[in-house]
């Protein structure tokens, strides 16, 4: 693995043996060494929280970065090419990290530049490193990544999140139940993969039931972005059919998680926080166990 | 005798087989500079596999393998015969290309081919519809929402 850009380029091995790193990580059975080591954290598109687990992930191995955040900052602004950039940060440093709202941005950059490169976001493409922690997290909590029943609730359309996870976890037999409002369900090309892969899915465009709750393994909830919504009224409306509360938990699996990439705004209600289901906030702090073992693999640390 | 009578030219190229309707659009994305030669555009020719069909024909011209790739996407099944002394040398069925560079737009306005100086690559697939996937923004499209240039 010279660079990580899509979860499309990762085969299943690869995917376990990022997985299994993270795991010794975490155990502290590995221990990395990044002293001398800088990485450049690049996010043309502010996102606090990815960027500090990322500078988080890399300061816990005693390396170092150098941060820019937003494009005020960029040479953009004076005319200078994005190759250009790239290939002058290429030069100070051992490691990309990059956000960018322009889709195919990273593998741009991968390209362009002789280091590894790390997509940590680009557009509504890929998130490669959500979807690797959210694996982890999946994996940490059941026990393995086969055959689960996996319920995702939210935006399905526009979360990239979900496409990733999605592709991902069908890779290991997984069956899915989708709740969404109508227009904001699965994507045609994402159901196509699902069924070419003969993987079973169920959609619903009503409230999440307890019935199909009792059934799952992992509900992954996710944001309902206020601005995909026509009008005001509109999104009111959905907001209160799909918010997970403590109520809708009574009749679940007790191996029950309960997974959001997080922020969460009205689809999460914070009386989930208290019962053994939620996860969200431990899946935050493997994002940084998993993010130690991507750096590793890219900057050959084991 | 036959071959003869619809092959009006001497030497150069014939591309049959192309999806009736789709001739004009062939003649056009090859872009042929301005020539004094002789071109010919049958439109819904009757074809027995094909049931309809429209053919080209071009006096002294030989076709780049970037013209061929073109061809392939937007007549897929189209043949390319070489006629030399008013006989066909050669007769294939144009291929599919599995990568092509530089000659699709990307419709996607987010994608980084269209915010910085990126030569455009295309992943080719078939099941059917010919389909081409952004190498950069890994969104997919029919062949016919994609803009091509020569």
């Amino acid at each position: 693995m010279k660079n990580l850009i899509s979860m499309r380029d990762l085969s299943k091995e690869e995917i376990l043996y990022l997985l299994k790193l993270a795991s010794q990580i975490e155990k502290g059975e590995v221990n990395p060494d990044m002293q001398r080591r800088l990485a450049a954290l690049l996010f043309f598109e502010p996102s606090t929280r990815t960027m500090f687990s990322f500078d988080t992930a890399m300061k816990r191995m005693n390396g170092n970065t150098i941060v820019m955040s937003g494009t005020k900052d960029t040479s953009a602004k004076k005319g200078e090419s994005f190759a250009d950039t790239l290939q002058t940060i290429a030069q100070y440093t051992d490691i990309i990290i990059m956000r960018s709202p322009i889709e195919g941005a990273a593998r741009y950059a991968s390209e362009v530049v002789g280091i590894p490169v790390v997509n940590a976001g680009d557009g509504a493409n890929q998130h490669p490193t959500q979807a690797l922690l959210d694996l982890y997290s999946i994996q940490k909590t059941q026990g393995t990544l086969e055959n689960l029943k996996i319920g995702i609730a939210g935006d399905l359309r526009f979360g990239r999140t979900v496409h990733s996870l999605v592709q991902a976890m069908s890779l290991f037999g997984a069956k899915f139940k989708f709740f969404s409002p109508t227009f904001l369900s699965i994507p045609k090309n994402i159901k196509e993969f699902l069924h070419e892969k003969k993987i079973r899915f169920n959609e619903f465009d009503e409230d999440m039931d307890i019935k199909i709750l009792s059934e799952l393994d992992i509900l992954y909830v996710t944001r309902i972005q206020k601005e995909r919504f026509a009008s005001p009224e509109d999104y009111e409306k959905v907001k209160g059919s799909y918010c997970l509360t403590k109520e809708m938990l009574s009749h679940v699996k007790p191996n029950l998680k309960v997974l959001h990439p997080l922020p969460r705004v009205d689809e999460l209600s914070s009386d989930v926080d208290d019962t053994k289901y939620a996860y969200y906030f431990q899946q935050a702090q493997n994002g940084v166990y998993m993010r130690q073992a991507i750096i590793t693999i890219l900057l050959g640390g084991v | 005798m036959g071959k003869k009578a619809i092959n009006p030219i001497k030497n150069g190229t014939v591309i049959d087989h192309i999806p009736a309707g789709k001739g004009k659009n062939v003649w056009e994305m090859l872009n042929l500079p301005s020539s004094e030669e002789k071109m010919f555009l049958g439109k819904n020719l009757s074809s027995e596999k094909l049931g309809k069909k429209d053919m080209l024909m071009f006096e002294n011209l030989e076709l780049s393998l970037k013209q061929l790739n073109v061809i392939a996407l937007i007549a897929f099944g189209a043949t390319i015969s070489i006629i030399k002394d008013g006989e066909i040398t050669r007769k294939d069925q144009v291929i599919l290309p599995e990568l092509v560079e530089k000659v699709i737009t990307c419709p996607n306005p987010k994608c980084i081919t269209n915010e910085e100086d990126v030569a455009t690559k295309f992943e080719v697939l078939e099941n059917g519809d010919v389909e081409v996937k952004c190498h950069y923004c890994e969104k997919k499209y029919l062949i016919g929402e994609v803009k091509i240039k020569m």
